[in-house]
Parts: C-alpha cells; sequence; structure tokens
C-alpha cells in the first residue's frame, strides 16, 4: 500500500562539509541514512528521522541540518497536517496510535501564569551564598503533634512514619529497566545517591548490580508484581504501589517480547521473550479496602522501617481519592498529571485522559487540610516539571517534593522525540539494543543528572532567598507568595491563589 | 452607624493577608509579683518613636483584675450599636456574665475614629461546652466565632486577669487614651507601630491576644501563607489580616494544646539550622528533628523579635538570622525585654545587666520566685 505520510522533517547536508564519515549513518538506528560507496555520497530517507538530532549533534563537520519539512497540506483549521498523518496512519494500519513522551498538546500550563514575590524594603531578601538556605526535606506520615513514649532508646514518637531525608525537593520519577536502558537506570541511581535524594524503579524490578544504591532508590509495586520478591522490597528505601501513570490514566502496560532480554527477564521473573504485562488495575484492588490491605501487606513485610507511597494519575475527583488513600494507611500519595512522560502509550489516551497536575495538586492539598489529615502523608508531584521555576510554584501550591521524568532524561541527551516505544533511542536511554545503550555512558550520564539538580536547587534558594526565606518549608503551600496572570476566577479559585495586583 | 475608616477592617482588606510593619516592642515584667502602674511603660515605649508613626499602639497588661480574676476578661472593640447587640446576644447565651461595661477612656485630640470598647467578665455556661471540652478550648472557640462570625465585632483578649488595650495611634496616645496610670499590673508588654502597605485599623495594632498569650511583634513573617493554613487545620482562624496573630495562635497550640516547653517552642518557631541539629548528640538530636519534621509549617521565617507573655512568663525571641533587634535587662526581679536598650536606662536606674540574645535563643523570665531565670540563658 502507497503510504500518504509526509515525512515529519528535512534533513539537508552541506555537501561542501560532509567528509563521509559516516557517523550519521552509525549513529541512526531508525536508518534514516544511507552511504553509497559506488557514488561515494551519504543519502538520507526522509521518512525514517525521527528528529531527535543524533546525526546533527554528533557530525563533526557540521554538515546537516534537520528542520520541519515546510510542505503545506491545505489549510483548515480541523484538519491540520497532525491530524491528516494521523488518520493516514491508521488507514494505512489498522492500529492504535503509539507514542512516547507526556502530552505536548496546547493545554494551558499553569507554571507559566503562575509568579512568584520577591521581598522589598519591609523584609531583607536572602543571599544564599552567604546565608544558610535549607532545602532538606523529609517524607512520611508525622504526627499532628510531638508525642514521646518510652524512654531511652526506646523512645518513640506517637504516629510518627519512617521518613525519607531529601537534600533536595527533587526525586526522580518512576522509568522501569525495559523501558529505560541498564546503563540509564545506573546513571539515576548513581546521581541519586550523590544528590541525597531518591530515585524509583518503576514496574521493572531491580537489578542486583543495583541494590547497593538501595538506600536511595524507591522501589515500584504495580499490577504486574515484576520482579517483586523479598529482597527487592529489602533493597529498598521505600516502596510505591504503582496505581496509576499521568500519561496513561486507566490502562495498564506492556514491555513487548522483543525487549525482554535475558537479563530483563531475571529481573523482571517472567520467562525470556515474553510479553510483560502490567494489567489496568491491580487485579487484587478492587476498592480502597483492598489498597489497604496492600498497603498494610507492604509495611509488614518490610518490618514498618519504610515508608509506603501510593502513586496515582490525576483525575478528576483525585482530592477524594487522595484522601482515601491516606486514610488507608499511605505515608506518601504521589500524584502524576498529564503531562507526565511515557515510554510507551495510546496517543489519544495520553493526550485526552487525565488533569494538568498543577490543579490537581491544588485540589489535593486543600482537601487533605481541610480534612484535617495533611500531616499524614507527604504529597509528592509529578508530570510537567521542566525548570526549577515550575518546581518552586509546586512547592508553593502544597507539594513536598516533585518527581522530575522527563526533564531526567533530557539531561542525560534525550530530545524529547517520542520515539521511545520504538526501543530504538538514539541516545542509549530507551533501548536494550546493546550497540545503542552502551552510548550512555552512567559516569558522565550521572554527572549531567547531579549539575542539573545542583543548578535548579540553586535557583530554587535564590528564589526562597528573594522572598526572605531560607527554608524550603515556610515555603510549602504558602500559596500568598504565588499569584495567577490571566486566570479565571475559577482557575484561580481552585488553585488557591490571587490574582497579581491583588 | 459608620465610626470612620480606621476602625474595623475595610471590605477591600481582604486584599491584604498580612501586613508588615517596622516596630518598637518592649516588656517588663517584676518577677517577685510586684505591680507597677502604665506609666514607665508608656514612657519606655515612647521613647522608642523612631520606630512607629501613629498607626497603631497597644499594651498588654497583667495582674489588673484580681477581683475578677476567676473571669475570662473578654476586651472587644464594636463597629457600631449593632454590633454590640449582636455580639452580647452570643456573650449572653454562651457565658455566665459576672460584670459588664464600656473600658474606660479618655477624650484626647490625638485618638480619633474611635470604635465602641466593651469588657466583660465571663464564664463558659457549663451546658455549653462540648463532650470532653475544656474552658480553654470553649474559649477559643468562641473567640474565633465572635471574630470571624460576628460581624464589626473584634475580641481584643480574652484572659484572665489581664487585658489587652490597643488602638490606632501612637503608643503613648493609646496609652493616655485608655488610662493606663489607673491600672497596676506586674507584667507590662507595650509595642508601637510602623506599618508599611496598610491603613492602620484598630483591630491591627498589637498585641495579639488568645487566652492569657498576648504576643508583640516587629518584622514580617514571610511564612505566613503556610503558618496560617496550618494553623486552620487546628481550628484557628485568622481575622485580624496581620502576620503577628499567627504567632499568638502558634503559641497557644504549642504550649496551651500540645504541651511543649519553652525551650521546644523557640525551636519550632526559630527553627535551628539543620547543619547545628545535625551536630547534636543523639537524644536532643533526636527530638530538634522530629521537631522541624513535625512542626515545619510552624516555623516562622523572615525577620522578627516578638514578646511572648502569659500569666506567669515573658519569652523574648527573634528569628533565627536574627534580622530584628532584641535587648534583654535585669534589675533585681524586674526583667525587660526590648527592641532597644536605652528604654530601660529611661525608667529604670538600677539596671544590673544587659545583653543581646543569640538568633532563635529565648530569653525567658519567669513568675517562680528563685532564680526565675532559666540555666543558660542570660543571668
Amino acid at each position: 500500500m502507497k503510504s500518504y505520510i509526509l515525512p515529519e522533517f528535512l534533513v539537508e547536508r552541506d555537501d561542501y562539509r560532509c567528509i563521509r564519515c559516516e557517523v550519521c549513518v552509525r549513529q541512526c538506528a531508525f536508518e534514516a541514512h544511507r552511504y553509497d560507496a559506488d557514488e561515494d555520497a551519504v543519502f538520507v530517507d526522509e521518512s525514517k528521522c525521527c528528529g531527535c538530532l543524533r546525526c546533527v549533534t554528533l557530525c563533526p563537520t557540521r554538515a546537516l541540518t534537520v528542520r520541519r519539512n515546510p510542505t503545506q497540506t491545505p489549510d483548515n483549521y480541523n484538519w491540520t497536517r497532525e491530524q491528516l498523518m494521523d488518520a493516514y496512519k491508521q488507514a494505512e494500519t489498522g492500529g492504535v496510535l503509539l507514542t512516547g513522551m507526556g502530552c505536548g498538546r496546547e493545554l494551558p500550563i499553569y507554571w507559566d501564569r503562575i509568579v512568584l514575590d520577591a521581598s522589598q524594603v519591609t523584609n531583607p531578601s536572602i543571599d544564599p551564598l552567604r546565608e544558610p538556605m535549607e532545602l532538606r526535606t523529609w517524607l512520611g506520615a508525622k504526627p499532628d503533634r510531638l508525642d514521646s513514649q518510652g524512654e531511652g532508646k526506646r523512645r518513640r514518637i506517637e504516629g510518627m512514619g519512617p521518613q525519607l531525608k531529601l537534600e533536595t525537593p527533587m526525586m526522580f520519577s518512576a522509568i522501569s529497566y525495559g523501558a529505560i536502558s541498564y546503563n540509564t537506570c545506573e546513571a539515576l541511581a548513581r546521581a541519586a545517591a550523590e544528590l541525597g535524594t531518591y530515585y524509583n524503579t518503576g514496574e521493572g524490578g531491580l537489578r542486583r548490580d543495583l541494590y547497593k544504591y538501595g538506600r536511595h532508590t524507591i522501589c515500584q509495586v504495580a499490577s504486574g508484581r515484576f520482579g517483586v520478591h523479598a529482597d527487592y522490597l529489602e533493597a529498598a528505601a521505600a516502596l510505591e504501589i504503582k496505581i496509576g501513570q499521568g500519561a496513561k490514566p486507566g490502562i495498564g502496560g506492556h514491555l513487548p517480547g522483543e525487549k525482554v532480554s535475558l537479563e530483563i527477564s531475571r529481573t523482571r521473573m517472567i520467562p525470556e521473550g515474553s510479553d510483560a504485562i502490567s494489567p489496568a488495575p491491580h487485579h487484587d484492588i478492587y476498592s480502597i479496602e483492598d489498597l489497604a490491605q496492600l498497603i498494610y501487606a507492604l509495611k509488614e513485610a518490610t518490618h514498618w522501617t519504610k515508608p509506603v507511597s501510593v502513586k496515582i494519575a490525576a483525575v478528576h475527583n483525585s482530592a477524594a481519592i487522595a484522601s482515601g488513600i491516606v486514610r488507608a494507611g499511605a505515608d506518601i500519595v504521589a500524584i502524576d498529571g498529564i503531562r507526565g512522560g511515557t515510554g510507551a502509550a495510546p496517543t489519544r489516551i495520553r493526550d485526552n485522559v487525565g488533569i494538568p497536575i498543577e490543579l490537581a495538586l491544588a485540589a489535593v492539598d486543600d482537601r487533605l487540610r481541610a480534612e484535617g489529615i495533611r500531616n499524614r502523608a507527604s504529597i509528592v508531584v509529578a508530570g510537567g516539571f521542566r525548570n526549577s521555576g515550575d518546581v518552586i510554584k509546586a512547592i508553593a501550591l502544597g507539594a513536598d517534593a516533585v518527581y522530575l521524568g522527563t526533564p531526567a532524561l533530557v539531561a542525560m541527551g534525550c530530545h524529547v522525540c517520542r520515539k521511545c516505544y520504538t526501543g530504538k533511542c538514539n541516545w542509549g536511554i530507551a533501548t536494550q539494543d546493546p550497540y545503542l545503550s552502551k552510548r550512555l555512558n552512567p559516569e558522565l550520564a550521572a554527572r549531567r543528572l547531579v549539575n542539573m539538580i545542583n543548578a535548579w536547587s540553586h535557583e530554587i534558594m535564590e528564589m526562597l532567598g528573594g522572598m526572605g526565606i531560607n527554608a524550603i518549608e515556610s515555603l510549602r503551600g504558602n500559596r500568598l507568595r504565588l499569584r495567577g496572570v490571566g486566570l479565571s476566577r475559577e482557575e484561580l479559585d481552585i488553585l488557591g491563589i490571587k490574582h497579581a495586583g491583588e | 452607624m459608620f465610626r470612620g475608616s480606621s476602625f474595623n477592617a475595610p471590605s477591600r482588606f481582604f486584599r491584604d493577608d498580612k501586613d508588615f510593619s517596622g516596630c518598637s516592642i518592649f516588656g517588663m515584667m517584676d518577677r517577685g509579683g510586684g505591680k507597677v502602674n502604665g506609666e514607665p511603660v508608656i514612657k519606655a515605649i515612647a521613647n522608642m518613636k523612631e520606630r512607629s508613626n501613629g498607626l497603631g499602639g497597644g499594651f498588654a497588661a497583667y495582674g489588673i483584675y484580681p477581683d475578677l480574676a476567676e473571669f475570662y476578661a473578654l476586651q472587644l472593640m464594636f463597629e457600631d450599636e449593632c454590633a454590640r447587640s449582636r455580639a452580647e446576644e452570643f456573650i449572653r447565651r454562651s457565658f455566665e456574665v459576672a460584670e459588664a461595661g464600656p473600658i474606660p477612656t479618655r477624650s484626647i485630640p490625638e485618638v480619633t475614629d474611635i470604635p465602641l470598647l466593651w469588657r466583660y467578665f465571663v464564664r463558659p455556661l457549663p451546658t455549653c461546652l462540648q463532650e470532653e471540652e475544656g474552658e480553654d478550648d470553649y474559649m477559643v472557640r468562641a473567640v474565633m466565632h465572635i471574630n470571624v462570625n460576628i460581624e464589626g465585632a473584634f475580641v481584643f483578649s480574652s484572659g484572665k486577669d489581664m487585658g489587652v488595650f490597643k488602638g490606632v495611634g501612637f503608643p503613648e496616645d493609646i496609652g493616655r487614651f485608655f488610662r493606663l496610670e489607673e491600672y497596676e499590673a506586674y507584667t507590662w508588654v507595650a509595642h508601637g507601630r510602623f506599618p508599611t502597605n496598610t491603613q492602620g485599623w484598630w483591630g491591627g495594632a498589637h498585641p495579639f491576644n488568645i487566652l492569657d498569650w498576648s504576643v508583640v511583634h516587629n518584622g514580617e513573617i514571610s511564612s505566613y501563607g503556610i503558618n496560617r493554613r496550618h494553623l486552620e487545620m487546628f481550628g484557628y482562624v485568622c481575622t485580624l489580616h496581620t502576620d503577628t496573630e499567627v504567632i499568638a495562635y502558634a503559641v497557644d497550640l504549642l504550649l496551651r494544646r500540645h504541651g511543649l516547653s519553652v525551650d521546644d517552642l523557640a525551636m519550632v518557631l526559630a527553627a535551628p539550622l539543620w547543619e547545628q541539629i545535625d551536630r547534636l548528640p543523639r537524644g536532643k538530636r533526636e527530638r530538634a528533628t522530629a521537631l522541624r519534621q513535625i512542626y515545619g509549617s510552624l516555623l516562622m521565617n523572615g525577620p522578627f523579635s516578638i514578646i511572648i507573655s502569659n500569666r506567669t512568663q515573658m519569652i523574648g525571641l527573634t528569628d533565627r538570622i536574627r534580622l530584628r533587634p532584641l535587648v534583654a535587662g535585669r534589675a533585681g526581679k524586674m526583667m525587660y525585654i526590648s527592641s532597644e536598650e536605652a528604654p530601660m536606662h529611661l525608667i529604670e536606674d538600677g539596671l544590673e545587666r544587659t545583653w543581646i540574645p543569640s538568633g532563635g535563643e529565648p530569653i525567658v523570665a519567669e513568675m517562680e520566685v528563685g532564680t526565675g531565670m532559666r540555666a543558660g540563658v542570660g543571668a
């Protein structure tokens, strides 16, 4: 069948600059570049280009340019080029459209409509280079009051759950071994350990090589229960029950058998080459009381020494669900917004299901406070953070910490080309191909992660200092330091902030 | 009847959830219980005129109603007679009222736009108490009710054997207006206000009070938004549009309801830095860590110096990086805490010692005869 799909990008080669070194040919796993020895020329099949810019970045003579295919489809507000291409794709294959990374639709990004406060005159701003500035954050259940029981070593504080200590209120989101390469997992683990924070295994289990980073690892227990066994739970600093994911609320996951290599099969505890299917629901959780049982089962299994988090996708009634989760005994509620990333999701679900994290966060924090149970669990939010400005606004809206997924991948080289589900990631991130995955050096990637988080932490300190605040907990939930710009009264009410000028 | 713009919170006031001010604070306590009238404290606070701008002054006095000491002294301001009858209807329904009447004042040209000022000596009706509710808890609930639900009525103070006297004006004028020379108290606390972003109004002047606790404050609480939201979880509703209010409620929550010590209170309001906590010996480290973990939302961030007082204590505290001044002084059984040292010398010839506490280090004066002051805190 003749394909009607137009190439998304054009690849232009400056033949004067090209030295026929074939770096582009070797670097492109999609085989967009081809060297013809007879003609001593490099040719391009643009229909294969995903726009990841690996060839452009590595071309030693900067001979390559990739740009959006300027070919115009007929002007139509409804039938844009994107809509046309998607329809052709489905007409040609009969399949559900697949994609990777987070929703990039033109939904409002509230972070861009919120601005921060700063001190003037009455309150000295603080220079974090000269004065203390504290970002240390503790995640876990806390009592409403300090009430210590017992004496000496047996002394304990009534209602105080096990705590995770974060030196900066940022963690790396759940990304499974399988979705990403082992090297990428290792880079995340090393960076988390160096930063004094945590990374999350996702639902792919944990390779034993990484147990040594266990004190900085949050191990996930998802609907497929892949790789969940006693040592896995023991290795973790905290456990997370994954109920939903912002990129695909309401559906499960599917790691195709081709990706289930020997190592992945061992880690996930499934036969080599078999599909790893995470069911949409946990089939032992059909309601809240079942969730409570799993929370307590995990607490029992780890001798009540580890906080248990429950991660949900941000949906319409997140606030009520979060309240139920806290009452069911979770120490941490993690909420993943509609812009949250994924290795693979049906395009229509990613782009149409769920709500923006800003609104979900504000609603959940309000609800837990209204019920007087905000201390009983920490709130961690994920899905759509792009820089430290977004992070600090999330904290001011009420989050204890954030999960960073896409930003972490970007730090390691990801260009958000949305082809993670193909397994051909040219940057060596979302792939199990040994030829590709060795492109990512865990040590260098960890350095990039540490650099980025340190830079963001510094920026957060600067902004805190500007507000005359020297401890992150004094900004957490302090919505008076936020103002909205160009938001409706309803949006402001939900966010619990005032409009600029008020 | 409209009684002037500086009386009550204007309708647009909701736009300013807090106001901030540069201020003078002064406190004096006779640990032996000896009483003096309001003249010295007025003289002292007047000496720091540079620090106030005439938009608010106030005093708290302890030991002034010895004959009615078993009753809560509710001191209120009303916008008009309608507000008064609304409030009185509630007060008579909720309390046994031993005595009621206007607070005595004298007319002076410096104090204008005066609200109705009344005081009621009350005791909760036993039938009104909820199950297992103490009288203090009931009082807090009643004060919140009046402030939130009864339009045009605000409670200045609600403690026993004490009262708060405050208004719009320089503190020395407010003191003369309220005829403070006629009251005898063993503890006096005073405040002169320099609000920078809102017009002064009577309810917004310091001290802020709940039950026996009074707070005067110089500074701005940058963490106000979260302090307030945290206190709301415990039933405190901030209505007076100033950040000082949250300190008063936090003190009530921590000391009275949660039973923390004054040292613990200081570790919450002006928490030590993590790097200091990490160096403490294990037992202390664990307690300090737990206090910050549990009460992080009550850390008062931003510049402040405060004097917190009740019937037996007077506590001075600055923010943890000490962005506002505070100095302590001692003359026999008399303890002084002040923004500046000069006023102490002005009213006290026998000053034995003055000293400046570190950021976050509380100065505690206690009524008990004997040492009166805690080990390690001056003396």
